[in-house]
């Protein structure tokens, strides 16, 4: 399946990434509505990890045997036929966090706006290239097979 | 996102009240917050404070003195001379075919901008057989490039490994060449030697055997367009871990070179450093020697050739630096329009132009520069702020802080990596590409098919706004003429 990779040396810690996720997962798709107006604000699926000189964007890795699945109770969690993305369905989720539990790569969020649900990188289903992917000014991100 | 991208600090967030400040002493004017800004909310403008008029006490006079006064130090600065003394390429103007001799279609028809540079022989010997064409006369050692177009020395330690990687991929793929400067010659560069010339300056960092073995050409830098005379420093905080290897010297030492090569008083001395360099690598390498261009030029290359060289590089004084003091940047030196015409000129006259090519370089900034360079007899043109400028380079002049946002002029870990080399190395061959099929165009403007027709074809310029002195140290007719 194709899978986003992090070119590590490459990543400048800018955040352009977890901008345009928030803008991508947002109502209207408008980078000012959605940081101006939309209430409650759209969260990032992509987390920049930095210290000192070194940082890398991370999300979802959308494992082949994911821990994620195995825990999820109440069936929330699921894999697309498809794609083979880790996919999550909102309105099953209880919110028992066992997914972020498990998740070795810390990539499972809370979503505590509204009703207490995971919240997870969907490779923006819909999109031909991943937004965060589209929008890296220094191809630090890239999404390939593998 | 602008205040995580600023290395100087001109942008800050203030959590209190919510918001960005930013700080108009602190910027530097190099785009690097509006080229990322995702929502195109930032411009960058000149802070309009005005001193009271003054033809004399410009702002750009009194700020000098307000800093020395401060510091009492030298004024440094990066980049090439930006005062506006004229730029004769900009009047000089190109010929064109109209029904005599038709122009040709270089999209259609074979177009060559294959260069050799290195010393000719005087005239060539043929063996013919009925089948076979074999060369009698031994040529000496000649660099071949597929575009008359090289990237100039710029060390590693002013520019960042990023860049240098990126200028090496380049000329790989273009079929050219690039140089490494004084800064030695990083261990993972060495695959791209056949691409390469290593420069042999005075403060000799990083010369040694491989040094020498795995390039295309060795360069003796004698003087740079942007501080003839002077020599470099690059200072202690820049002299990291690698480099400290590369240039094979203690890391965190400032790096000094001196004014002259200590082995060099005259053209005796710098034919000795000439053949030591030949001998070294067996007469395999063209030997090239870099001098500013400065009002005795002529003579000076005079002498070069006689000394050796087989290509001499002259950098005018709009050409670049990593840092340099303002005024030896801006005061010293003579255009590399004239430099060119009066070396070329001289050559010729004393008939030893064929022992050596020449390579300008200096501010070149289009295609109809290195047009009209070739037609004042340049054999190829060495570009370095305008290879800088392709990789992302917004001109600020601010090379010598080592803040550079670009990741180009640095030697931070943190902005080093916003220079990748994959991205990089695109824009360089698309640069030169563009080039090159713009010289091809204006080639096939003037009805000649190769760029061996245009090279010290004078005839092929006339000059516009220029006194008679000026036409005649150029060598062209005015327009209309």
């Amino acid at each position: 399946m194709k899978r986003i990779f992090v070119k590590e040396e490459f990543c400048m810690g800018c955040r352009l990434c977890e901008i345009h996720c928030i803008v991508e997962h947002s109502k209207s798709k408008d980078i000012i509505k959605a940081f101006k107006i939309e209430k409650p604000r759209a969260l990032p699926r992509i987390m920049v990890e930095e210290k000192g000189s070194i940082s890398f964007a991370l999300q979802c890795r959308h494992c082949e045997e994911p821990y994620c699945l195995e825990a999820c109770m109440s069936g929330a969690l699921y894999r697309d036929e498809k794609t083979g993305a880790i996919l999550h369905h909102k309105e099953q989720c209880v919110g028992c966090w066992m997914c972020v539990m498990v998740c070795p790569y810390g990539v499972i969020q809370r979503d505590l706006n509204g009703r207490k649900v995971a919240l997870k990188c969907d490779l923006c289903a819909g999109r031909e290239i991943p937004a965060c992917v589209a929008n890296c000014p220094n191809q630090a991100l890239e999404y390939r097979e593998g | 996102m602008c205040v995580r991208q600023c290395a100087f600090k001109g942008h800050s967030y203030d959590p209190e009240t919510d918001e960005v400040i930013s700080k108009e002493e602190l910027c530097v004017g190099c785009h690097r917050c509006v080229t990322l800004c995702p929502t195109n909310a930032l411009t960058v403008r000149q802070n309009p404070l005005d001193f009271r008029p003054n033809g004399n006490w410009t702002p750009w006079a009194i700020r000098n003195i307000f800093k020395q006064a401060e510091t009492g130090g030298v004024l440094l600065t990066g980049m090439g001379n930006d005062r506006p003394y004229p730029v004769y390429w900009d009047h000089l103007l190109l010929n064109a075919s109209q029904v005599t001799n038709p122009s040709i279609d270089p999209l259609r028809e074979p177009m060559e901008l294959r260069t050799y540079l290195g010393r000719k022989p005087k005239k060539l010997e043929l063996d013919y057989t009925q089948e076979t064409l074999k060369l009698k006369t031994p040529l000496p050692p000649q660099l071949k490039l597929e575009t008359p177009i090289l990237f100039s020395a710029m060390s590693y330690g002013a520019i960042s490994y990023n860049a240098c990687e990126s200028l090496a991929r380049a000329a790989e793929k273009l079929g050219t060449y690039y140089n490494t400067g004084e800064g030695g010659l990083h261990p993972n560069l060495y695959k791209y030697g056949k691409n390469t010339i290593v420069q042999v300056a005075s403060g000799r960092f990083g010369v040694h055997k491989e040094y020498l073995d795995t390039a295309a050409a060795i360069e003796i830098k004698i003087g740079q367009g942007a501080k003839p005379g002077i020599g470099g420093h690059l200072p202690g905080e820049k002299v990291v871990e690698d480099i400290s290897k590369t240039r094979m010297i203690p890391k965190g030492t400032d790096a000094l070179s001196p004014a002259p090569q200590h082995d060099i008083y005259s053209i005796e001395d710098l034919r000795m450093l000439i053949f030591a360099l030949k001998e070294a690598t067996r007469y395999t390498k063209p030997i090239s020697v870099k001098i500013a261009a400065v009002h005795n030029s002529p003579a000076i290359a005079s002498g070069m050739v006689r000394a050796g060289a087989d290509i001499i590089a002259l950098d005018g004084f709009r050409g670049g630096t990593g840092a340099s003091p303002m005024v030896i940047r801006d005061n010293v030196g003579i255009p590399i329009e004239f430099a060119l015409a009066s070396v070329d000129q001289r050559l010729r006259e004393e008939g030893i132009r064929h022992q050596a090519s020449i390579i300008v370089a200096g501010g070149f900034r289009n295609s109809a520069d290195v047009s009209k360079a070739i037609a004042l007899g340049a054999d190829a043109v060495y570009i370095g702020t305008a290879s800088l400028i392709a990789m992302g380079c917004h001109v600020c002049q601010k090379c010598y802080t080592g803040k550079c946002n670009w990741g180009i002029a640095t030697q931070d870990p943190y902005l080093e990596k916003r220079l990748n080399p994959d991205i990089a190395t695109e824009r360089l061959v698309n640069l030169i590409n563009a080039w090159s099929h713009e010289i091809k165009e204006m080639l096939g403007g003037m009805g000649i098919n190769a760029i061996e027709s245009l090279r010290g074809n004078r005839l092929a310029l006339r000059g516009i706004g220029l006194t008679d002195t000026e036409l005649e140290i150029l060598g062209v007719l005015p327009a209309g003429r």
